[in-house]
């Protein structure tokens, strides 16, 4: 965290690249900082790339975004996460200078919306959540459009390159694939060369290979020193891209940390889930060695716990006792969907 | 507007985009010149026009008829009283000859019957008078000599192609312009230029531009087909031409990005322009001369767009009148650019 902010990400790079491993790049317990806490304490003492106090907007009746604060570090990949409908493209929207608050301030780069609106947007990357370029345009036709309405920045070779779309250049937008074309997107936002990426639910619809291929150039753009404010539904999404995640719901950011935090702030590691056939109250299953909470879903049990091997036998010993039977038993390692569900009692994603 | 580079590659993925769509290259080329033939086949013929008269069958027919033929602009068939009359109600001939009581003397008294609300029943009602007198040997106290009008620059056709060649900018114009930024803004294609620090005038410029390329190749064809087919010659001044035609695009394409500033369905726009088209077509002189509408429309219809466009056109094309002649016409055309412009850029909706 100490190293300078270098406002080239495409051509400098701040710190050695890490492959592979995602946990070594998070700040450690004592650097987590949240918002609403008074002075950043980002290097060098620079302004937050975001600021957000008391943000609301509203649309006819529907409250989408109901006083949200937030503060993004130069230099972090922040998630907001949250399910569809939870305001978190309002919020990004906002901050891109695409809608008009209704209350609250916003500083994106030290700079307002307003007279500033235009050297801002030179500093900016932005990826909308549903971007469709003209069908019948090329590939690197399209860059070219997006290139030149920056000063600076890559050439469309480097960025077809730096997004691995060398291969389709000539080939029309209608003919890309849905990965494609979402980097392609990438590739536009990236064409100004900008301190700051928004994206937008990147990897939405895209096939398991596609998300991997986006989630390296963002994490290349990470790596060389960019901020960036990434909205997703996918809590594997957040927990390998960001250093910090938002949960939000409702128009609300409801708890901040760093994944791995978050899933500590759990109390255990591990979640267990089972569906007994007949009921047992949940203070029984409190009491059970290594339990740290209990949460229900309809019939289903979800206990979190430090250690499987003290907790799974007692479990299978106390249910044997009560003489009922387990209709299903499964476990994992537990995730953001754990928190979030932990916080609103109800799953990011329904399926 | 130092760096043109943005407007550079804004105009060059318009008109990359309209060369790629084959119907836009069938309402922008081929129709116009499928009117223009079309109608030029009609009317272009030069044989003179010849009247059809029905004689009512009965004793003097015969005799009536070969006074009738003398005449080589009349064509006379004999009907019974039922098929004359009903010939007579569906156009099929312009008058109705028959003889009145039972004289002996073929020519002695005759009834011609006309339509008086058809031009043609007015011309066939002299000349069969002037055939059927003739014909009883009435004596020519003056002698006069017809010389018909067989010069070029006066025929429908070359009133015609002017008109054409108006109606073409108006409606690639309107057409060209509103719909594809119409189309731009429901896919959100015009929300993700927003987002960058392109110069939304750029946006607007570039689309004038594009339709200025297609003048080049599109006019010129119109004017060479003319010549070939139907002999019509511009008997002004190509440069001056060249002024009016790109005056009328430009009014046109401003008129265009009026239209489509804050609609937001490709739908609405086509029924804006429609409104916009049709009254123009009929008040505007593209077919026939406005002079047949009542005085007090007059100054109304003189105000519109494509009136001036015409006019001008006419004067360059068919009188080979200097463009400053014209001075009134391309004021009225100058405004008619430069407001709605104006007014686009001002209310100009861009997502």
């Amino acid at each position: 965290m100490g190293n300078p902010i270098v406002a080239s990400p495409l051509r400098s790079s701040t710190e050695p690249p890490r492959p592979g491993d995602d946990q070594s790049r998070r700040p450690g317990d004592g650097e987590v900082w949240h918002s609403g806490d008074g002075e950043p304490p980002g290097p060098g003492g620079a302004e937050p790339a975001i600021l957000v106090r008391g943000l609301h907007k509203r649309y006819g009746d529907v409250h989408a975004v109901q006083g949200l604060d937030l503060e993004v570090r130069r230099g972090e990949c922040y998630g907001l996460l949250g399910p569809n409908g939870a305001g978190k493209t309002t919020t990004v929207e906002v901050l891109e200078g695409l809608t008009r608050a209704d209350d609250g301030e916003v500083r994106v780069l030290g700079m307002t919306w307003g007279q500033q609106g235009k050297a801002l947007r030179r500093r900016l990357g932005i990826q909308l959540q549903e971007t469709r370029f003209t069908e019948k345009v090329r590939v690197d036709e399209t860059l070219r459009l997006f290139r030149s309405f920056y000063p600076s920045g890559p050439s469309v070779e480097e960025l077809l390159d730096h997004v691995q779309l060398q291969e389709k250049r000539r080939s029309y937008v209608r003919d890309l694939s849905g990965g494609q074309r979402q980097r392609l997107s990438v590739a536009c936002a990236l064409a100004g060369n900008p301190e700051l990426l928004f994206l937008d639910e990147p990897t939405t619809g895209l096939d398991p290979q596609s998300r991997r291929a986006l989630w390296e150039i963002v994490e290349s753009f990470r790596e060389a020193g960019g901020t960036i404010l990434l909205t997703t539904h996918f809590m594997d999404e957040a927990e390998r891209l960001a250093d910090r995640v938002g949960i939000m719901d409702r128009g609300r950011i409801l708890e901040e940390g760093s994944p791995a935090e978050l899933i500590r702030g759990l109390g255990g590691a591990h979640v267990i889930e089972f569906e007994p056939s007949n009921p047992v109250p949940e203070e029984e299953l409190a009491s059970l060695p290594g339990v740290q909470m209990v949460r229900s879903r309809g019939d289903t049990r979800l206990l979190t716990c430090r250690e499987l091997h003290r907790t799974l036998p007692a479990l299978v010993t106390r249910m044997a006792e009560r003489g009922g039977e387990l209709t299903s038993l499964h476990t994992h390692r537990a995730t953001l969907d754990d928190v979030f569900l932990a916080r609103t009692g109800r799953q990011l994603r329904d399926d | 507007m130092t760096d043109l580079r943005s407007l550079m590659q804004l105009t060059l993925i318009r008109v990359r985009v309209m060369l790629r769509e084959p119907e836009i290259i069938f309402w922008v080329f081929a129709f116009p010149i499928l009117l223009a033939v079309g109608i030029g086949l009609a009317f272009a013929d030069p044989t003179p026009e010849q009247a059809e008269v029905a004689v009512v069958d009965g004793p003097d027919a015969p005799a009536q008829t070969l006074a009738l033929e003398a005449r080589d602009d009349l064509r006379v068939r004999i009907l019974t009283e039922g098929e004359a009359v009903d010939a007579l109600r569906r156009g099929e001939v312009a008058a109705v000859v028959r003889s009145r009581g039972a004289a002996a003397n073929a020519t002695s008294s005759v009834e011609i019957q006309v339509d008086p609300a058809r031009a043609e029943g007015r011309t066939a009602r002299i000349l069969v008078d002037q055939a059927l007198q003739e014909g009883a040997g009435a004596p020519r106290p003056v002698t006069v000599s017809v010389r018909e009008v067989e010069q070029r620059g006066q025929r429908y056709i070359d009133w015609l192609i002017p008109g054409i060649i108006g109606f073409n900018l108006m409606s690639t114009g309107l057409w060209g312009v509103g719909f594809y930024i119409t189309q731009s803004r429901q896919n959100r294609q015009l929300k993700r230029l927003v987002a960058t620090p392109m110069p939304r005038g750029h946006f607007l410029l570039a689309q004038i531009l594009a339709r200025f390329f297609f003048l080049i190749v599109e006019v010129p064809v119109l004017v060479l087909l003319a010549w070939w087919l139907f002999d019509v010659q511009l008997e002004g001044s190509v440069v001056a031409l060249t002024v009016v035609v790109f005056l009328g695009a430009a009014c046109f394409s401003g008129l265009g990005l009026l239209v489509c500033s804050r609609v937001r369905t490709t739908e609405a726009v086509s029924g804006l322009i429609n409104v916009l088209v049709m009254p123009m077509v009929v008040l505007s002189g593209v077919f026939f001369s406005p002079s047949r509408f009542p005085d007090s429309v007059q100054p109304l219809v003189a105000l519109l767009p494509l009136t001036a466009l015409n006019d001008a056109l006419r004067h360059v094309y068919n009188d080979g009148l200097p463009l400053y002649q014209a001075g009134t016409e391309l004021a009225i055309l100058a405004a008619w650019t430069v407001i709605p412009f104006v007014v686009a850029l001002r209310i100009f909706r861009w997502q």
